[in-house]
């Protein structure tokens, strides 16, 4: 049966192309490989190979011939043994090649922002949590603390998680985040790393998808730029290209957002850029008990979640409860302080500073609620909406830029479900946008402080 | 270090042996096939990209198949394989479905990744091969994580880490190779210097030998003859124990050929056409096994047309199931995202 050679397509956006010149005439044998004509792109001049074998029965487009669209008959190739092609209107009736790209199966689904399931109703609800009934016995603890008693509790618990990082091991980590963990769990599980970010986060991800459940410590979260490649295009996205094979259990942590005095390249808030990620759990918590129940349940989950700590943080005690039982679900947000008249969304250290300024508010007759994030992603927009709708009015804090930030997602979560609930504009209370000053008094104007999240509730007050 | 002094072989020494190892016919006819399915394989994953069936980017292995054919023969189950973007071969090699393989080119549900992972993205737990990776360079790291994890849980297990010479200019090769090399990871970097990185030829773009980059990390370093399965196999048969004895990595450079584009839309200006042709007909894999097979008396004409037959066949099915598979229900966009906990 004679064969049909079709214009092919020679890149992933070429839909038509001129038909250059023929290499091969009428008669010619043919072999597989061998170059039948040239095609010009938009971009380049290109040989067709022959796939199959026989010999030229006609060329169907003269060469010099533009505009010629993938997938047109250009040639008939005929098979050892056939004659002339004696059946030539058959062959260019019966064209079955060009109809060969398959017809959408299905209807495709509505452009969304939205997976269905969380359009009807409002927004989903949170995962259930039964920590409160953990706090009836508890016990003062660092931030720090708490981090390290996460790790070592879930060490214990399971062999296949290990932590790895720069000084985490005999320096007891930079931050002395990991103080003991070497003692305790030996340098096969505890490991010091060079300083190679790109290096050992991608390593880490390489473990995770092989059944390990590493800890990969970043010094900080401005170093962990070095590895986003590895966090995004590994650790994120490749359960989804591997259709459900790979997942990637991994916890990447360490202290983000500014600390005090180190300028811009050591003070940045991560959390919108790690947040903008699907496949990645983004968890950044204030108080201690937050930091031991999310590690824990961060461990224990099965895909990678990025764990925002901040250091001046870690210095500060909270009650944590006793039970190693205690665990804090990834995508709940917690009410930190009831109140009527606005609503104060806050993450990590700008939690304390929305609770002072709650304070300041009180003593002004403004009840604030204070609503602390603790996961960024998923994100308990359940939580907000359910207090917006009785405050009608939001006011959002963040260490990080305004431009595509925290604050700017709830703006537009809040007008998506919360529209005819606000009487006020959402105003948003964040770092200045411009790199971090080193200069003591330019590094506090750059960074929000309690007196701004405090003029921001009285402005949806109208106060 | 407990490595036997014979092969610790300076790492300048070129291993191009006419020494391989006798393998039975079996083993030869086999090694002939499977480069063989590569080979058919991959002409007609190009004829179906130009039938606008297969889209995106689409890298052919056609001409490097001896290596991963040679290397994988050296393998035992539950070693690991990575790669880059240029996979389909590593796949075939690795005992993957080729039905899966096609209607994951096609873009279909019956594919490795459920049509969402496309050319450069597929995986098979089962068969222990982890992608499949779009990132020049990035399936270093990850391959070494993988000979982590062999070493953590001590399954005696090693890691084969293909790379080109391409990827051998990212920083985080080296960032690999000193790690490896400091906790004496089971993984054998494979490079595949098919002589240009895209359009770049190896010399416009690398300075000093391929095969010597792990030196001064101390990890040794070979060239081989990528275009000679049995040469390929004979280095894979050296290294390969060696490595999974707890004596680190390795580095193998492969040096090998491809006779079609970097993808498909490339029209490989950068080089002659008498340059392809003579790889073509002086060193080419399959031409070479089938040579050493009629002289030898392992099989005749007869029955290496059969195998063709067989190869054909095979393809044909692989590419039959992947246009006949349904495209992805419209509600695979939303799965997979993440790991219901």
């Amino acid at each position: 049966m004679p064969i049909e050679v079709l214009m092919p397509a020679l890149s992933p956006t070429m839909t038509e192309g001129k038909l250059a010149k023929w290499l091969k005439k009428e008669g010619d044998a043919v072999k597989s490989g061998d170059v039948l004509a040239e095609i010009e792109t938009d971009k380049a001049t290109m040989e067709v190979e022959a796939v199959d074998e026989g010999r030229v029965g006609k060329l169907l487009v003269a060469e010099g011939t533009d505009n010629v669209a993938v997938n047109t008959p250009i040639a008939i190739l005929l098979e050892e043994g056939e004659s002339e092609v004696t059946n030539l209107s058959t062959a260019e009736e019966s064209t079955p090649k060009t109809a060969a790209r398959p017809a959408v199966q299905g209807e495709a689904p509505a452009a969304s922002t939205l997976p269905a399931a969380a359009d009807a109703g409002g927004p989903a609800a949170p995962p259930p949590s039964e920590e409160d009934r953990f706090f009836d016995r508890t016990v003062k603890k660092t931030v720090r603390e708490a981090l390290r008693d996460a790790m070592a509790e879930e060490m214990r618990r399971d062999p296949k998680v290990f932590l790895m990082g720069e000084e985490v091991a005999q320096y007891q980590g930079a931050y002395k985040v990991s103080q003991n963990l070497l003692q305790e769990f030996g340098p096969e599980r505890v490991i010091d790393t060079p300083i190679t970010e790109h290096g050992f986060a991608g390593l880490g991800v390489g473990a995770a998808f092989k059944g390990l459940r590493p800890i990969v410590e970043f010094m900080t979260f401005n170093f962990a730029m070095q590895a986003i490649d590895q966090i995004i295009n590994s650790a994120a996205k490749t359960l989804y290209m591997s259709g459900g094979q790979m997942g990637c259990p991994i916890v990447f942590r360490g202290p983000n957002g500014a600390a005090a005095r180190v300028a811009a390249q050591h003070s940045q808030d991560y959390a919108s850029w790690y947040a903008h990620c699907p496949g990645l759990k983004v968890v950044a918590p204030y108080s201690a008990s937050d930091f031991k129940g999310l590690m824990k349940a961060a461990i224990r989950d099965p895909n990678p979640v990025i764990f925002l700590e901040n250091e001046i943080l870690y210095g500060h005690s909270f009650d944590v409860p006793e039970s190693e039982d205690f665990i804090v679900p990834i995508g709940r947000a917690k009410v930190l302080r009831r109140g009527r008249d606005v609503t104060i969304v806050a993450y990590s250290l700008m939690v304390a500073h929305a609770l002072a300024a709650a304070e300041t508010l009180a003593g002004e007759g403004i009840e604030a609620e204070v609503i602390d994030l603790r996961t960024i992603r998923p994100l308990d927009v359940h939580t907000i909406v359910e207090s917006v709708k009785k405050t009608n009015r939001l006011v959002s804090v963040e260490e990080g830029w305004p431009v595509c930030g925290i604050g700017s997602e709830l703006a537009a979560l809040m007008m998506e479900h919360a529209f005819d609930h606000l009487d006020a504009p959402v105003v948003r209370v964040h770092g200045v946008d411009v790199p971090m000053p080193y200069a003591a008094n330019l590094e506090k104007l750059a960074l929000p402080q309690p007196e701004n999240i405090v003029a921001a509730a009285k402005q949806v007050c109208y106060r | 270090m407990a490595a036997p002094r014979r092969r610790t072989k300076a790492p300048s020494d070129t291993v191009s042996s006419n020494t391989a190892p006798q393998a039975s016919p079996e083993e030869l006819l086999r090694y002939y096939r499977d480069m063989l399915l590569i080979r058919r394989f991959e002409e007609k994953s190009g004829q179906l990209y130009g039938m606008g069936l297969i889209g995106g980017f689409c890298h052919l292995y056609i001409g490097q198949e001896a290596v991963v054919v040679g290397i994988q023969a050296a393998l035992k189950d539950g070693d690991s394989v990575i790669t880059s973007y240029r996979d389909h071969g590593h796949m075939l090699a690795c005992g993957m479905d080729p039905k899966g393989v096609m209607a994951e080119l096609t873009g279909r549900r019956g594919g490795y990744s459920k049509g969402k992972g496309g050319s450069m993205h597929m995986f098979s737990r089962e068969k222990a091969f982890f992608g499949g990776h779009g990132i020049v360079g990035a399936q270093v790291p990850l391959g070494t994580g993988l000979a982590f994890a062999h070493k953590y849980s001590g399954d005696g297990g090693v890691c084969t880490c293909y790379l080109g010479d391409g990827a051998v200019n990212q920083g985080q090769v080296y960032e690999s190779f000193n790690m490896a090399a400091l906790w004496k990871l089971p993984v054998i970097y494979i490079i595949e210097n098919n002589k240009y990185a895209m359009g770049t030829a190896q010399e416009r773009a690398s300075a000093g030998e391929l095969h010597q980059r792990g030196a001064s990390y101390g990890i040794p370093g070979h060239q081989v003859n990528g275009m000679n399965v049995l040469d390929v196999k004979a280095a894979a048969d050296e290294w390969v124990p060696w490595v999974r004895e707890g004596n680190g990595p390795v580095i193998l450079e492969l040096k090998t050929y491809r006779y079609r584009g970097h993808s498909m839309s490339d029209p490989a200006k950068y080089r002659t056409k008498e340059e392809v042709e003579k790889m073509r007909t002086e060193s080419d894999p399959i031409d070479q096994m089938k040579k050493l097979l009629l002289d030898s008396g392992i099989a005749d004409e007869d029955k290496l047309k059969e195998i063709d037959r067989e190869v054909k066949a095979v393809v044909s099915e692989a590419a039959e199931f992947a246009q006949q598979s349904p495209e992805p229900d419209p509600s695979e966009l939303w799965t997979d995202v993440l790991i219901e906990s």
